[in-house]
């Protein structure tokens, strides 16, 4: 932290930490040598501790669908359950989606707002055609009585998946709060470093459902 | 803290256009990347992204792989896309910016693992020892 009555100015970047040495600026390490990060680091920092303590609740669920996916009490397991077919649509809406976050990351970058609300709206299109197919498995699972109540196999699969779900219906409402944001109140610091947030966000979303097509759909349905 | 809030919002607005963008690139690469080899990055990303997904789910409607081994196949897949998805679009790098962002995340791998294969490991012992439900009732009957 900069003493009091410190030159330097929050935000700005005075010694060029992680970049290259260049005339003048000497190459300092990034350990504080060279006086305070600038705020775009520490803001992804903190978030990123967020993302990380979000993907160890994620980690309990995982451990408990693992754990109880013989616990099914005569019922259907994820051979009888599961349509690959909806589940690959799914992967495949959400990495489009991740990626046209990316584009949007680009966009911001220039302060482009045309290009920025053309994807960010892309990335919540996808987003939202993921939740519909989502939504869509679970009322169908549950109009067949197959529903949270079943088993526990089916409570842990429900709690897992739903979680998701829900995490990504939260970061559609996020994202539709910064396609307002943007053109309201413009390129600001604090806008872009909320929108950082946002694409962190999202990414590791996409990087959760890895684990769960992986191991709640593929590795489920091989297992007898 | 020396700064005030003005500061915070005001801060370059329309000036220091790619100062702020999001770190990326090789140690040693241009410290402002343009657009181009930015988007090269994530389509890369995307592209590697989409053949490791394609790979898990092929390999289990072929029998291209010895069964026993699918599992590990797909969690080896798994990770490797992890692995893109943190390079590519997360921009997780090796430069000074990004010490303790990898800190942290090799300190939540490891709380995950502990979660996940430590839960695995004692549930499944614990199965093992347990005595089958049928025969408790029978004891129980009896």
């Amino acid at each position: 932290m900069s003493a009091p009555g410190s030159a330097l100015r929050a935000g700005s970047d005075p010694y060029h930490i992680g970049h290259a040495p260049s005339a003048g600026v000497p190459e300092y390490t990034g350990h504080g040598a060279g006086g305070p990060a600038p705020k775009r680091i520490v803001v992804g920092y903190g978030f990123w501790i967020f993302i990380l303590s979000d993907v160890i609740l994620f980690s309990c669920f995982f451990a408990t669908y693992t754990v109880l996916i013989d616990a099914r009490n005569g019922g259907p397991g994820p051979r009888e359950l599961f349509d690959l077919h909806n589940t690959a649509i799914e992967t495949a809406c959400l990495l489009a989606s991740s990626f046209a976050c990316g584009m949007t990351s680009l966009a911001v970058a220039r302060q482009n707002l045309l290009w920025t609300e053309i994807f960010l709206a892309l990335t919540g299109a996808l987003g939202l055609a993921f939740i519909g197919l989502e939504a869509h498995e679970f009322f169908g699972l549950v109009a067949r009585g197959d529903g949270p109540t079943r088993s526990a196999f089916l409570t842990a699969f429900f709690a897992l998946v739903g979680c998701h779900g829900a995490h990504v219906t939260a970061g559609l409402l996020w994202l539709g709060t910064m396609m307002a944001q943007f053109p309201a109140k413009g390129f600001k610091q604090t806008i872009r470093h909320r929108y950082l947030c946002f694409s962190l966000f999202w990414h590791a979303l996409d990087i959760i459902w890895i684990g769960i097509f992986t191991v709640v759909y593929l590795i489920g349905t091989i297992t007898p | 803290m020396s700064s005030n809030r003005q500061d915070f919002d005001d801060f370059d607005i329309g000036s220091h256009v790619g100062e702020d963008q999001v770190a990326g690139g090789a140690p040693g690469e241009a410290p402002h990347p343009t657009l181009a080899s930015e988007l090269r990055g994530y389509l890369a990303g995307l592209v590697l992204a989409a053949l490791l997904t394609a790979a898990s789910f092929w390999s289990l409607h072929e029998h291209v792989i010895y069964g026993p081994g699918i599992v590990m196949a797909l969690i080896v897949f798994g990770l490797a896309q992890v692995g893109v998805h943190l390079v590519y679009f997360l921009h997780l790098t090796t430069s000074p910016d990004n010490t303790n962002n990898a800190l942290a995340l090799a300190f939540g791998v490891l709380i995950v693992s502990l979660i996940f294969f430590g839960s695995i490991w004692v549930m499944f012992h614990m199965n093992h020892n347990m005595i089958p439900a049928k025969a408790l009732m029978e004891m129980r009957g009896g």
